[in-house]
């Protein structure tokens, strides 16, 4: 490793990987990649299951093969890569501090830093789910690595708090190497994972679904040994006598993903509170000039095709601002109106030039609804749905004619259709 | 008689109504392409899935699998059986058949590398 590189990339799952092709296939090959695991990949290696690369490579490929897909890029491209070594520290002057086991802790310093650390599931902790704190409660994640990437079964009788897509793949999967599950509860009054995989992972076997309920108390001392599962209201809160008692010896916690921000936070970097990710322009680049984002790091997706399109914004963005250097920008900013949680980018740069896509969610569930975004009180762009929902990222194209128009705020708005 | 089913082919979902008169297909109504049109077809007559899993090598890694054709449904414990029951040889390329003929014509490969 040489202690200077003109891109230094922080994790090597989909968004690092893809980012790192972009940035050399646009010009600049002085690359780095910092991986924490023993190998490149990043969660893909534990999603074993298919349906990955739909969109992008027309087939249905499991996370491995679509990971290697993007390894082979790197590889052939002879990009550098250091795995099982972890960023300790990011500065806003782009200094990277690193361990690993074989040279210790030491500094590179990049002209230009993709930040691509995915991120993490929310716990237990996060949601005040009474109880002991007994053997047998994982998230999903954790559950999925046990068994995929280590071959043990963590339980035998099943109960899923949460309708994330990575709880119902583990429902299936467990089912299939012999556990029961019991049942997945949602709070909600709807499910937060994709449709297909509510039918071939929960359907398939004949799971049920508890749509408005949750986990009210975990039993058991050493073990789990069983769950009280209740009815909500429209408060989210636990309905007096609709309680279900369930015998399990394992609790699956499937309740949402949150991007991993620790050293966007410690360089200074700002952070949107919507996301929970770094509040950035069309290209993908942060506050801090030459600091760019990009995949779930940046915003929670639902498909890794889409962080790999995101990661390679960021990464040819990344080899301009080492060619070119910082731009002078014409600041247009983009905000959420009714039924909208977030939307991204933050902000446009109106020199950039080019089309912008947005990306945001809905707020909860609508039926024959109109999108819009509007500037100035003039729709610049909108989409009429049959349905939205929370659980799938939305889009609207700006073109750029469209954007050559415009000078003031532009605000994403859902109206539900007279 | 209708049935309506979830389309898996790709993450949209489409919601697929097939009308059936007996055994044959009247329509298919509801689907965004020609998967889904397929899909609704085998699901109504015979359900079949591509099946997932992992399988042990020698050195006790795991090395993830799947069936390169779907299999039927109704068969995929039975899958699992031979699945977990297979040992293999490292190294393994993704591609590499690891069982012929698992099921139907259908063989289990290899979906990662492992040296």
């Amino acid at each position: 490793m040489k202690k200077n590189y003109d891109i230094v990339i922080i994790g090597g799952g989909p968004a690092g990987l893809a980012a790192a092709v972009a940035a050399y296939d646009n010009g600049v090959k002085d690359i780095l990649i910092l991986e924490r695991e023993e190998r490149l990949g990043g969660i893909l290696n534990q999603c074993i299951h298919n349906g990955f690369g739909l969109t992008r490579f027309k087939e249905s490929l499991s996370g491995p093969e679509y990971a290697a897909r993007f390894i082979d890029e790197v590889q052939k491209r002879q990009i550098e890569v250091c795995t099982q070594t972890t960023v300790l520290a990011l500065s806003k002057e782009k200094q990277v501090t690193v361990i690993n086991s074989a040279q210790g802790v030491f500094t590179v310093q990049a002209k230009s830093v993709v930040l691509a650390m995915g991120c993490r599931e929310r716990s237990r902790g996060a949601l005040n789910v009474a109880g002991s704190r007994p053997a047998g409660i994982y998230s999903a994640g954790t559950a999925q690595k046990y068994v995929n990437i280590k071959g043990y079964l963590p339980g035998k009788r099943v109960v899923i708090l949460g309708s994330g897509d990575i709880g119902l793949i583990m429902a299936r999967r467990m089912t299939l190497e012999g556990a029961k599950v019991l049942a997945v509860c949602e709070i909600m009054p709807y499910s937060s994972g994709l449709k297909r995989n509510i039918a071939q992972c929960l359907d398939d076997f004949g799971i049920p679904l508890y749509l408005s309920h949750t986990i009210t108390k975990i039993e058991g001392e050493k073990r789990v040994t069983g769950v009280v599962v209740s009815k909500v209201d429209e408060n989210k809160r636990p309905i007096a006598g609709t309680e279900m008692h369930f015998d399990c010896d394992t609790v699956l916690f499937s309740v949402g993903l949150i991007p991993e921000n620790e050293l966007t936070k410690m360089a200074g970097i700002e952070l949107s509170p919507k996301t929970r990710g770094a509040v950035v322009y069309q290209n993908r680049e942060t506050d801090t000039d030459g600091v760019f984002a990009c995949g779930n790091v940046l915003q929670v997706h639902d498909l890794v095709d889409f962080v790999s399109e995101e990661a390679e914004i960021a990464g040819k963005a990344a080899a301009q601002y080492v060619l070119n250097g910082a731009k002078v920008r014409e600041e247009i900013s983009v905000n959420t109106g009714n039924n909208i949680s977030y939307v991204l980018p933050q902000k446009i740069d109106r020199n950039a030039g080019g089309q912008v896509k947005l990306f945001f969610r809905v707020t909860n569930t609508f039926k024959n609804c109109t999108i819009t975004a509007t500037s100035g009180g003039e729709v610049i762009a909108k989409r009429k749905k049959r349905i939205a929902v929370p659980g799938e990222m939305e889009t609207l194209l700006l073109t750029e004619k469209t954007l050559a128009g415009i000078n003031d705020e532009i605000v994403v708005s859902l109206e539900v259709d007279e | 008689m209708k049935k309506t089913l979830t389309c898996i082919e790709c993450p949209l979902g489409c919601e697929i109504e097939v009308t059936m008169n007996g055994d044959e297909i009247v329509s298919i109504v509801g689907n965004g392409c020609l998967r889904g049109k397929a899909y609704a077809e085998n699901e109504v007559t015979c359900p079949k899935r591509v099946v997932t899993s992992t399988v042990r090598a020698e050195n006790g890694a795991l090395v993830p699998v799947k069936t390169d054709a779907p299999v039927k449904k109704s068969e995929m414990f039975e899958i699992m059986q031979k699945i977990n029951a297979v040992k293999v040889k490292l190294p393994v390329k993704i591609g590499d058949i690891l069982l012929e003929n698992i099921s139907d014509g259908a063989n289990l490969i290899a979906t990662g590398n492992e040296e």
